[in-house]
């Protein structure tokens, strides 16, 4: 007995078992970051890869046989009497559970809904057809169904098999069409409406100036003119586009025979699910996920791409940067080495490291009170009267949400600063000084040089921690759908007055705010994946910045 | 400045005469570079320099020996006021460099760690290049031409015996050298600057004996036209390489005078008793 315990006891001073133990703690770790991961990942990659379209025919009742067309998204099991009690007719009672399947079933403006339970054992046939049609559309999500025919804008109506190749290069023409449409809206036309706008306020700001004479008011009148005069050329040019956009139309049915007359220029993608083979699926999934990487959203967030949130989220955590990042450094340097260390400073330590624990709504709420309402309103009244009534700096935005957030991340760069600055030995510093720098040439020439892996590190966790809060950014700047981006062509390029959109606020409204929670679902997945991957290709770069910088000053923990 | 310079080159010929022939004058008579007088210091309440009178002859090493704590690092650090950087310091008394009171107010202090350069114990060179190490004195007093700064170099990493081992790599890191080799560096560094006096704290406590030898002759090289102050805790190098020696004991300077005398023939008892190894 005492020998085993002997035992047990050297095996435990050996220290073996604390390895252990702390290895047991790091894979877990590990194991739960990754798991989070993969799940992300999986859910979210897995939305964009094209699933069988099936058709079924399907009784719902014992009298009654339909055509249900749809791709099944999810599968339950439920208790045969519960289904009874709800009222569901069964082909096989007998058995004590019933699988049910949940269809896409699309063509939301026939049915109303999306999505549908069906039992699995009420199915009476299963059929994949390869002529099944997906199209994505502008409006009301997917349709399922059969091309009929295509009729042309000259009136040709084309049948069955050449349908198809008619049809796919009448919806290339109309998607070259959409993107001339946008390329004009968004650049020409966009920059009439803000020389248009500057216009009014120049005017507004000599009115104001009661400097309005008639001769400004010509020249006012002149300019003016020219603008309408391009803006009617452009809207000509709009409305042929337009015309021509919606000239070919579509001749579907739907699973139950209702024939639609869809418009070309309604398609966003039109594909046969059942016919692609391996390279056509692979290639699907690529165009997919680049659409949605890369173009704006429909449809109250529910489809399309998130491509103005990847903006707004990149471009808020660059400004955030380099707002935390000067006040950071500077208050740290401030703090450790010209502040006397004595009660005062341990105050401002303590008060520093307390604003970390404030919860960021908090800081939310601030930001809307003090830099929105205070700040921002007196902006306006100082420097845009012309503007008035509507509010430029005195209304949520992309400045109030950087300097939100660089509050926030603040006692982060400040913390890490300090402990760079401490870690820089004494004797470097002395043997500057002693060839007669000032303190102040110490520092710019090799205290501060020393310390910026630090300061990078300070960084490094602002922008993590930045990139992913969104409870303050809800009041102080970020919208469901944004107008425009906040960098754009007409100066000043950098828009700081302009709301803006951001993924993780973008995850919250597709995932309770959408009328279609169920469509929605994995557009959160892919959304939080590509949140994670952006702040991680974000921290990379910095990492690779700090470890250059470290690689430079290494060598001093000698 | 410049009327101290031609006074220096009055005075190095004066000083070359005196030093050809073996010299037991007494350091008085010879042109005073550094003059210490009635000097206290205090940390906090603790008394660390007990009323040091002495003075330091221009142009020869002046070494100050005794046992750890004694109080010469400090002193050594009251000659470029190093000792500021300490809050706790407080000093009482006068020190006198080239005929400035360094202490008074208003004094640049850093202008006088120009003219008053200093090597540490440990080698302590910058994150730099070797080039900017030695050209950063330059750099700080706004001489930022290549040609300047590369003569400047050059000349002061030969005075520092260092330029054949390091002309080809300039451009490397300072901590690529060894540790004598950094230590020679920070020589060049301070050399580069062009100072009066040289403080040298323990400058080869930290290095091997080959790297030690180095110094020494580096240092008997230097004296020519550098006042030159070491602090040792290594009576044979003392001995070796200084023209006077002090010898200080717990904040008290006890003897001070020509090496060679000091270690024959010690006017005082402590003295014989620290040198013949009886204590300390």
């Amino acid at each position: 007995m005492t020998g085993r315990m002997n035992t047990l006891k050297k095996w435990y001073s050996s220290g073996e078992a604390a390895i252990w133990l702390s290895g047991a703690a790091v894979s877990v770790s590990i194991i739960i970051v990754l798991g989070l991961l993969l799940l992300i990942a999986v859910n979210g990659l897995a939305h964009f890869w094209p699933a069988k379209v099936g058709a079924f025919e399907y009784r719902p009742s014992a009298d009654q046989v339909v055509q249900l067309v749809g791709e099944v998204r999810d599968e339950e099991v439920v208790a045969t009497d519960r289904a009874q009690q709800a009222g569901e007719w069964l082909v096989d009672p007998s058995q004590p559970t019933q699988q049910r399947l949940l269809l896409k079933v699309g063509n939301r403006d026939l049915y109303g809904l999306d999505f549908r339970w069906v039992l699995a054992g009420n199915i009476v046939a299963t059929a994949y057809p390869g002529d099944l049609l997906v199209i994505e559309r502008q409006e009301w999500g997917n349709y399922f169904g059969y091309l009929k025919s295509v009729k042309t804008g000259d009136g040709e109506v084309v049948e069955d098999d050449k349908a198809r190749g008619v049809m796919s290069v009448a919806i290339e023409k109309a998607l070259n069409i959409r993107d001339e449409i946008h390329g004009i809206e968004r650049g020409e036309i966009g920059r009439i409406n803000h020389a248009m706008e500057r216009q009014r306020l120049k005017k507004r700001r000599l009115e104001l100036g009661d400097r309005l004479d008639a001769e400004s008011l010509a020249e006012l009148a002149r300019d003016r003119g020219e603008l309408d005069a391009k803006y009617e050329v452009l809207q000509t040019k709009l409305a042929l586009l337009y015309g021509e956009l919606n000239r070919d139309e579509l001749v579907l049915t739907d699973a139950g025979g209702r024939v639609t007359v869809m418009p070309v220029g309604n398609v966003v993608r039109a594909y046969y699910p059942n016919s692609f083979s391996l390279t056509d699926k692979i290639g699907f999934y690529g165009a997919k996920i680049w659409e949605f990487v890369s173009a704006e959203p429909r449809e109250a967030n529910t489809e399309g791409g998130i491509f103005p949130a990847i903006f707004g989220t990149v471009v808020m955590v660059l400004v955030m940067s380099v707002l935390v990042t000067p006040f950071g450094v500077l208050a740290a340097i401030y703090l450790r080495e010209y502040a006397k260390q004595g009660f005062v400073t341990r105050l401002v330590r303590i008060a520093v490291n307390n604003l970390a624990g404030v919860p960021s709504i908090v800081y939310g709420v601030f930001g809307l009170g003090f830099f929105v309402y205070f700040l921002g309103g007196n902006i306006d009244q100082l420097f845009y009267p012309e503007v008035a009534p509507a509010p430029v700096f005195g209304t949520p935005g992309l400045l109030w949400s950087s300097l939100t957030l660089a509050l926030l991340t603040l006692p982060v760069v400040i913390v890490s600063t300090e402990e760079g600055l401490s870690r820089v030995p004494r004797a470097v510093r002395e043997g500057s000084l002693a060839l007669g720098a000032t303190k102040l040439e110490t520092l710019l020439r090799i205290v501060i040089p020393m310390a910026s892996p630090a300061m990078m590190t300070g960084m490094i966790l602002a922008v993590a921690r930045a990139a992913g809060e969104v409870a303050p950014l809800m009041l102080v700047g970020v919208v469901k759908l944004a107008p425009s981006l906040p960098i754009d062509m007409n100066a000043p390029f950098l828009h700081l007055d302009r709301k803006f959109m951001h993924m993780g606020f973008h995850i919250y409204d597709v995932g309770f705010q959408s009328p279609n929670v169920e469509a929605a679902r994995p557009l959160v997945y892919a959304t939080a994946l590509m949140l994670v991957a952006v702040i991680v290709i974000m921290n990379l770069t910095a990492i690779r910045i700090r470890n250059s910088l470290r690689e430079k000053y290494r060598g001093l923990e000698q | 400045m410049t009327m101290n310079d031609t006074n220096q080159i009055s005075h190095r010929i004066d000083v070359a005469n005196i030093s050809r022939g073996q010299d037991f004058r007494a350091p008085e008579q010879l042109e005073t570079c550094i003059e210490v007088k009635d000097f206290n210091l205090f940390y906090g309440d603790k008394q660390a320099l007990h009323n040091v009178n002495m003075q330091l002859p221009r142009n020869k090493v002046s070494a100050f020996i005794g046992p750890s704590g004694c109080g010469k690092s400090t002193l050594l650090r009251c000659f470029n006021r190093m000792n500021d950087l300490i809050d706790s310091v407080r000093t009482d008394g006068s020190i006198w460099i080239d005929g400035d009171d360094i202490n008074e107010r208003g004094r640049n202090v850093t202008e006088l760690r120009r003219r008053v350069g200093m090597v540490f114990q440990k080698p302590n060179p910058f994150p730099k290049t070797i080039y900017e190490n030695v050209a950063y004195g330059l750099r700080l007093q706004g001489i930022n031409k290549r040609r300047v700064l590369d003569e400047v170099v050059e000349r002061s990493l030969k005075k520092a015996a260092l330029w054949d081992e390091v002309k080809d790599r300039l451009d490397d890191n300072a901590f690529g050298l060894s540790g004598g080799q950094q230590q020679r560096l920070v020589i060049a560094r301070a050399v580069a600057v062009e100072p009066d006096v040289l403080l040298l704290d323990e400058p080869a406590s930290a290095l091997d004996p080959i790297s030690t030898l180095k110094i020494e002759e580096l240092v008997h090289e230097l004296k020519v036209n550098y006042t030159i102050v070491i602090v040792t805790h290594n009576m044979q190098q003392a001995a070796r390489v200084s023209d006077y020696t002090a010898f200080m004991y717990m904040g008290e300077l006890i003897e001070f005078g020509d090496t060679k005398q000091l270690f024959t023939v010690p006017q005082k008892k402590q003295t014989e008793d620290y040198i013949t190894g009886r204590y300390g």
